[in-house]
């Protein structure tokens, strides 16, 4: 059973390896979008500070979102997929394994280039840290929800915009607890709550998301 | 009684627009949607009876070329 | 269908019993909704008093109250047909879904709607983001996607079954987005401005707000089983009983 995880997460690493031009369009993507705030609202050092957690955690976001397509879109047209839908081996190891592939080639280089972001908008270092923190606990709910969008948008015309529009709403309460968590550090309360909270989001979307997601696969393919 | 007369009543204390604002918009979209839904109904019917019709058509072709 | 015959709840799922009975039922619920609206209307305007804070701006309430109600039980519903769909695999509770949809989507902004107008003269602005005002309008995009999926997928089958997932999902966060924004919005703001903290309603208001939102009921049922007869029409349309529905209704044009 644990084979058959490890095979497509080794596959899917693989894969994105030899696409790493995508992996780094993401992560130019990620660092563009944030740049892109000073220029609108002004580089008043003290409005950057408070504005550098809400606008690193919504560039990340959109970046997941961008990427997501990338998840079982080529599966999809090279067949793959159905080949793995019509094998014995349970759907929701490999659909978890394809994930956590995806999470690691997106979230993961925004994880390790946050920081330099950090520094741009003058954030101190506890908070960087606080903020990476967040970003660990809080990116693999976008990857196991928008595993979901994307299964459920698969091969449909317009599917990106389809997809931004199904799954940016459920995004919110992450982007409100990832994004709190560094403004309660800031404020002094203590980021603990919000980062439980974010933790316990992540183990009970890994619990449904999977699921959720195997059913929309096995629909998509029929 | 709440109302001196009918325009005591549609000015509603000063806040007519706000109020008929609220109840004008929402009357008119149930309206729209009734519409909508209405006429919907008929499209359905008449082209699933074009389609039916142009059916037995091609069918009594095939028979009489037969 | 053999087990549509034990059950006389299930009877009606298959659509060509429902069918007809949605188009007995409508008109009675459409007159329902239209008694007690004039009701409504009447209590609300000529009874209610005015209230002593607001003045009578306060008198949206009776259709924002029922209308934010709706439009969250409409996607508790949607979402109800949908888990029945997936467990029974019952074509009918699809439709259900798909006809809900549209009609929730009015109410949410009719909603956010008489919110804004009712806000500016209370808190001196169209807009605050309030936590039940930000969480109507996630509510209002979460319909806009499931109408929006339900209409990209061509193949029904398809169309109704992603619809229903997307559904289910969507109702397990709406609680958890409601609480998220709430908990957001204490953060971010003081207690300045907030709508939780409802102003004492007279007897007469509160019988008005309700015979809005039992109105309201009757008006969704209405339309919905008005919206769901061409939708069972379109999806049978390669039936005997189609086929004979179509030529009565030739028969009286």
């Amino acid at each position: 059973m644990l084979s058959v995880f490890l095979e497509v997460l080794r596959r899917d690493l693989l894969l994105a390896w030899r696409n790493r031009a995508d992996v780094l369009v993401t992560l130019a993507f990620f660092t563009i979008v944030a740049c892109l705030f000073p220029f609108g609202v002004g580089a008043e050092p003290n409005l950057l500070r408070t504005i550098a957690p809400g606008v690193l955690w919504v560039a990340a976001l959109l970046a997941t979102l961008l990427s997501l397509h990338r998840v079982f879109s080529q599966d999809h047209a090279d067949g793959v997929l159905e080949q793995l839908l019509l094998s014995p081996e349970p759907t929701v190891l490999w659909v978890l394994a394809k994930v956590l592939a995806h999470w690691l080639t997106t979230a993961v280089p925004l994880i390790v280039a946050a920081p330099a972001l950090a520094l741009l908008f003058d954030m101190t270092q506890s908070a960087t840290e606080v903020l990476i923190l967040s970003l660990l606990l809080g990116t693999p709910i976008l990857s196991l929800l928008g595993g979901v969008g994307a299964a459920l948008t698969l091969g449909l015309r317009g599917g990106g915009m389809l997809l931004a529009l199904l799954v940016l709403p459920l995004f919110v309460p992450i982007l409100i607890f990832g994004a709190g968590a560094v403004d309660a550090y800031l404020a002094g309360t203590g980021a603990t709550a919000h980062l439980m909270l974010l933790g316990g989001g992540s183990l009970g979307a890994l619990a449904l998301a999977p699921w959720a997601c195997a059913a929309a696969l096995r629909i998509a393919v029929e | 009684m709440n109302w001196q007369s009918w325009s005591d009543f549609w000015s509603m204390g000063g806040a007519a627009f706000f109020v008929w604002g609220s109840y004008g918009v929402t009357f008119a979209l149930i309206a729209l949607e009734l519409v909508v839904v209405l006429r919907r109904r008929k499209q359905v019917v008449h082209r699933l009876q074009r389609l039916r019709q142009a059916m037995k058509a091609s069918a009594r072709r095939k028979e009489i070329q037969q | 269908m053999e087990s549509g015959q034990r059950f006389s709840l299930f009877r009606y799922a298959a659509p060509h019993l429902f069918y007809p009975l949605a188009g007995r039922l409508a008109p009675w619920f459409a007159a329902a909704a239209v008694i007690l609206t004039l009701v409504g209307l009447y209590l609300g305007f000529f009874v209610a008093p005015t209230d002593a804070v607001q003045g009578e701006v306060y008198r949206v309430i009776f259709i924002h109250v029922p209308a934010a109600w709706m439009s969250m039980f409409i996607y508790l519903i949607m979402a109800f047909w949908s888990a029945v769909g997936v467990v029974f695999n019952t074509r009918l509770s699809a439709m259900m879904a798909q006809a809900l949809a549209p009609t929730g989507a009015m109410f949410c902004f009719v909603a956010l709607w008489t919110g804004a107008l009712w806000g500016r003269p209370t808190w001196g602005a169209y807009w605050v983001w309030d936590a039940r005002l930000t969480s109507q309008l996630l509510l209002l995009f979460l319909y806009f996607g499931f109408i929006a999926l339900t209409r990209a997928i061509e193949d029904p089958r398809r169309a109704d079954r992603a619809g229903a997932i997307l559904a289910l999902v969507g109702a397990v966060n709406v609680p958890i987005i409601y609480f998220s924004v709430k908990w957001w919005n204490t953060l971010h703001q003081g207690a300045s401005v907030s709508l939780t903290k409802a102003p004492s309603m007279a007897t007469t208001m509160l019988m008005a707000m309700l015979v809005m939102a039992l109105a309201s009921w009757a008006y969704t049922i209405a339309v919905v089983l008005w919206r769901v007869r061409p939708l069972i029409l379109e999806r049978e349309r390669h039936t005997e009983w189609v086929g004979d529905v179509l030529e009565t209704a030739e028969g009286r044009a």
